[in-house]
């Protein structure tokens, strides 16, 4: 039952750690933007007029929103070559796993934004003889990503939390590192107690910054 | 398209039925299991963090908002390879229960701590003004009122927990993903039976959260 610490294998490794760290990041980061653009898309789709179109979105949504993201990265890591789409090498393959993931919990988010946009915006729009692109492009849009900010952000950290899956699929990234290292050093503990606070650390100072963007660009109503 | 011969997907899942159901059943057990498990400490962890004294409360914050952060796949190896050094002999199977138990329950302890604290404070204050103890309280005038804000949430995290039974493929479980991978490596048919599985798990959850709007419509008029 006791256990001697020995953190000094770990930190020997600490700097494939820091760059693990970083590359989830990254993949997050990435995941979030594309993602971003997907939701938005997806989210003006489901308001058309187009009732096959809104059906197709619909179970797009519900399909991802459904399904383990681990069965996704492996559906396309492992399948889209099947398919004849074999110049993805494995961290684009997650990278677009993930955009598609984060797209349609996005899309949730930012149709709730959009109709929670007072009528009255629109109609002051209207009056001051905006194009409807431009209703969109300087009046809902703005105001819309300000309503959203608190979701987006706690979509950023569960999609940077999301990044450990990469390691299924062998992409480098902070928890594939420490599965290596754990298995190169046996200081079982250790590496995951380090890993596990990097995350902590991480995860909460992403949480402080976007807390201060969300102050700063809150919506008075 | 639909020929019943070796190699096409038809012959292949008939053939893997018992392997595919048998993972099929292991994800349930592991579902069941976690959600159940996790939603009674969480039940427990929630009432704790609203009306515990400081030091309860302040354990309980520690633990939730640590497990909060830190990503499952991580909790799971690290009660996959960190319980073994205490000289527990567990399965991978148990360690997976610890694991997605104590995310659960983490989960859970925040959603309930949120609705009860959501409860005006009349309400408290005119229990306690007709003689009801504390547990009376909880009994008869909160708990009614949290589980009407909680249901929402908790499907929610219940789908959650479905969906995260897969990582438990990782550490060797053979639930379904990892019994559909074996079927996989076999027939190498990756599209079809990734895509059956898939949407086998778009099915399960896609029942729970329907079941969920259905006893929330069930459970509107707890609200006062």
């Amino acid at each position: 039952m006791t256990y001697q610490f020995n953190f000094d294998p770990v930190f020997r490794d600490f700097d494939k750690m820091l760059w693990g760290l970083g590359l989830g990041l990254y993949l997050a980061a990435i995941g979030l933007l594309i993602g971003c653009v997907i939701g938005l898309l997806v989210a003006y789709g489901r308001q058309s007029r187009i009732t096959p179109l809104r059906w197709a979105l619909w179970v797009y949504v519900e399909t991802i929103r459904n399904c383990p993201i681990l069965l996704l990265i492996f559906f396309v890591y492992f399948g889209l070559p099947e398919m004849g789409i074999y110049f993805l090498d494995k961290t684009e393959s997650f990278i677009l796993t993930l955009s598609i993931y984060a797209g349609a919990y996005l899309s949730e988010v930012f149709r709730s934004g959009l109709t929670s946009i007072p009528v009255r915006y629109v109609e002051a729009a209207k009056a001051i003889g905006l194009r409807p692109w431009q209703r969109q492009r300087y009046v809902v849009l703005p105001v819309m990503f300000r309503i959203t900010l608190p979701a987006l952000s706690n979509n950023l950290i569960s999609l940077f939390k999301d990044t450990s899956l990469a390691a299924a699929i062998a992409i480098p990234e902070l928890t594939f590192m420490t599965r290596q290292i754990n298995a190169n050093t046996f200081r079982v503990m250790e590496s995951w107690l380090t890993a596990s606070v990097l995350y902590l650390v991480t995860c909460y100072g992403i949480a402080w910054f976007l807390r201060r963007v969300e102050r700063r660009y809150a919506v008075i109503r | 398209m639909f020929s019943f011969e070796p190699g096409t997907f038809l012959f292949e899942a008939w053939d893997a039925r018992y392997q595919l159901m048998a993972g099929l059943a292991v994800t349930a057990q592991l579902s069941v299991l976690t959600i159940v498990s996790g939603s009674i400490a969480g039940m427990i962890g929630g009432i704790g963090l609203t009306y515990g004294p400081w030091p309860i409360r302040f354990l309980l914050r520690v633990y939730v908002d640590a497990v909060r952060g830190i990503p499952v796949l991580v909790l799971i190896l690290f009660s996959y390879y960190g319980l073994a050094l205490f000289g527990i002999q567990i399965s991978a199977f148990t360690a997976g229960v610890v694991a997605l138990g104590g995310f659960c329950a983490a989960h859970m302890s925040e959603t309930v701590r949120g609705s009860l604290e959501s409860i005006p404070a009349g309400q408290t204050e005119a229990a306690k003004a007709i003689g009801l103890r504390f547990g009376q309280r909880l009994r008869y005038v909160l708990l009614p009122q949290a589980i009407r804000r909680l249901l929402p949430p908790w499907v929610n995290t219940a789908v959650e927990m479905v969906k995260g039974t897969t990582l438990l493929s990782i550490i060797g479980v053979v639930e379904l993903l990892l019994a559909t991978q074996q079927t996989i490596a076999r027939n190498y048919l990756i599209l079809q039976f990734y895509f059956a599985a898939g949407m086998l798990y778009v099915l399960v959850n896609f029942t729970i959260s329907q079941l969920g709007a259905l006893l929330e419509r069930r459970t509107a008029h707890l609200r006062y």
